[in-house]
């Protein structure tokens, strides 16, 4: 399954990662044959199989949906790169 | 006797009895990390202040006539991707340096409970994507056993740290493999307990529908006593089981007599070392004269256990990292102009290579045109793999097969072809995809000196079983000792 340098770079894109061209070209190659490691799941006929969604067979736990004040919420703001007051800040998003 | 070279069950049962102080047993520790993390290298950060104020406060609580819990004074290493309140958790990656721990998780809340001692957070492959710990964005740690080879991966530190008894515990977490392959290469006892009987809570995600976290220790007594602790139902993780530890763990006295133990023809192919092979098969005719019933078995589609994992895992990867955008914690791109760019100038710095892959990797067998093909394929495949484990364990009780192929490898050995180092997952991933329950134990050494891990593997909520048979091969011949 050959990758070529257009797509991984689309693909960088969508996952939001900015690559070098060092990075595009070896991508290109190892993804190509990850890949093609994979070609043999396509053999296997899995028309009438269901997908796994849990392993646990779990079914839904419902619970009340109530808000628990989180006890010193400065401890998760003091990691923020730039904040202002109670808020983390980013770049202008609306012109 | 040297308190590092004491069990955690010794330690508890001495500290709370007051035979000894948790300062005495930390002061030990430490002494033993001065010697040889020079050379190890197994943690990212050390904690020497706060283990020793905590041991003080365990030796205190015991002055004043309280009972102690199950770990008093017990020194413990985490992994470097659980959050301990208020240190650093890295996940050995550059885009989470600076992180400090806003809250503890679930397992680290009742460890503290039980009284233990927290002495430091272990080196991991970046995010815990790895097999050699060699993706570590930091440094590499080394196999206590020998220095030039790898400690295995992902939780490479924490299996080191317990090796070279700089701890008798510690947590790491296994989404593929990565408690049971490091216990192999190190030559300690790794479990990975059953998907949802350890709370997730505090853990930073890699692939959900596979990560558990699980106990390393050295002997197999200390590893139940772990799991029994951090066991069990919490509310706050949406896919923890209602059962209880000690209903995994029922099963682990008694005799071997009876046990049905299925040697899986897929796991005993070309490609895995000889020496290995042999050793597993020596510890299976151990189990065979304590009156185990060995039978042949297959699992027809573990060939396609690799690939399906290789779309799942990145998959969910793709997914759970995208939290990492350099606006709430850790690495930020100042330059950026804009939002978009800011996101993407610091993933594209801050994380590794191999995270990148696997992020293009699952990013792209989600996109559309390819969910199907990929995505979808998997986990159908999965199905297939979850089933055979259903119709095997009808059969036999156990599976008992080599925890990887080889002992351990050479650093630099496999680090430019990710599709080798993926193979060195191929026994231990079905266990992850299918959910169940399964654990790692040293059953020898090669000639070059290096140990050799036994994987048995069992149905969900097995553990106890799994133990059982563990602890009466750890009876019949000891678990080979690092010397020095």
């Amino acid at each position: 399954m050959a990758i070529d340098e257009n797509e991984v770079r689309k693909i960088a894109k969508l996952a939001r990662l900015k690559l070098s061209p060092e990075e595009v070209r070896l991508y290109q190659g190892q993804l190509g044959k990850i890949l093609d490691s994979m070609v043999e799941l396509g053999r296997l006929d899995t028309s009438k199989v269901m997908p796994t969604t849990s392993v646990l067979g779990l079914s839904n736990v419902m619970r009340e949906d109530e808000p628990k004040p989180f006890a010193d919420p400065e401890k998760i703001l003091a990691n923020a790169p730039e904040r202002e007051g109670h808020y983390f800040k980013v770049r202008k998003v609306i012109e | 006797m040297n308190h590092t070279e004491m069990t955690a069950v010794a330690i508890a049962d001495a500290v709370a009895s007051g035979k000894l102080s948790a300062v005495e047993v930390a002061k030990a520790h430490f002494e033993r990390v001065r010697a040889l993390e020079p050379k190890i290298k197994a943690f990212v950060t050390l904690l020497e202040e706060d283990a020793m104020k905590r041991a003080a406060a365990v030796d205190a609580k015991r002055a004043r006539g309280e009972k102690l819990g199950r770990l008093a004074g017990v020194p413990v290493a985490l992994k470097d991707n659980i959050l301990l309140e208020g240190v650093e958790t890295t996940c050995s990656s550059k885009i989470l340096k600076g992180y400090r721990a806003a809250y503890d998780a679930t397992v680290v809340e009742r460890m503290k409970a039980e009284d233990a001692v927290f002495i430091g957070k272990t080196n991991l492959d970046e995010f815990a994507m790895g097999s050699s710990t060699e993706n570590s964005a930091f440094f590499k740690t080394a196999n206590p056993w020998d220095t030039d080879r790898v400690p295995g991966g992902s939780s490479g530190g924490s299996a080191a740290a317990v090796a070279a008894r700089m701890a008798p515990l510690a947590l790491g977490s296994d989404t593929g493999g990565s408690i049971r392959q490091p216990a192999s290469f190190c030559g300690v006892v790794g479990l990975k307990p059953t998907y949802g009987l350890v709370s997730r809570f505090g853990l930073i995600a890699f692939a959900s529908s596979l990560d558990q976290i699980g106990p390393f220790a050295r002997t197999t007594e200390d590893a139940a006593l772990l799991l029994s602790v951090i066991g069990g139902h919490d509310a706050r993780d949406t896919t923890s089981s209602l059962k209880t530890p000690g209903e995994a763990l029922a099963g682990l006295k008694g005799q071997i007599k009876g046990l049905r133990i299925g040697l899986p023809k897929e796991y005993f192919i070309k490609g895995t070392d000889a020496e290995v092979e042999g050793a597993v098969l020596a510890a299976v005719e151990t189990l065979k004269k304590l009156g185990a019933v060995v039978k042949d078995v297959s699992l027809p589609h573990s060939s396609y256990a690799v690939g399906s994992y290789y779309i799942v895992a990145p998959s969910e990867a793709s997914s759970n990292l995208a939290r990492f955008d350099g606006i709430r914690y850790g690495l930020s791109s100042p330059e950026s102009k804009s939002l978009e760019e800011v996101y993407e100038a610091t993933r594209g710095a801050g994380f590794g290579p191999e995270v990148k892959r696997r992020i293009m990797l699952g990013t792209y067998a989600l996109s559309s045109g390819y969910y199907d093909a990929y995505y979808g394929k998997a986990q159908r495949v999965r199905t297939l793999i979850a089933r055979d484990f259903d119709d095997v364990f009808r059969e036999v009780d156990v599976l008992a097969t080599p925890t990887a192929p080889t002992a351990a490898f050479k650093f630099g050995e496999k680090v430019d072809d990710p599709l080798a180092m993926y193979l060195s997952d191929v026994f231990t991933i079905p266990s992850n995809m299918a959910g169940n329950a399964s654990i790692s134990i040293p059953c020898g050494l090669t000639r070059l000196g290096l140990p050799i891990g036994l994987q048995l593997i069992g149905p969900a909520f097995s553990e106890g079983t799994l133990l059982r048979a563990a602890g009466a091969l750890e009876n019949a011949s000891p678990f080979p000792k690092l010397n020095g």
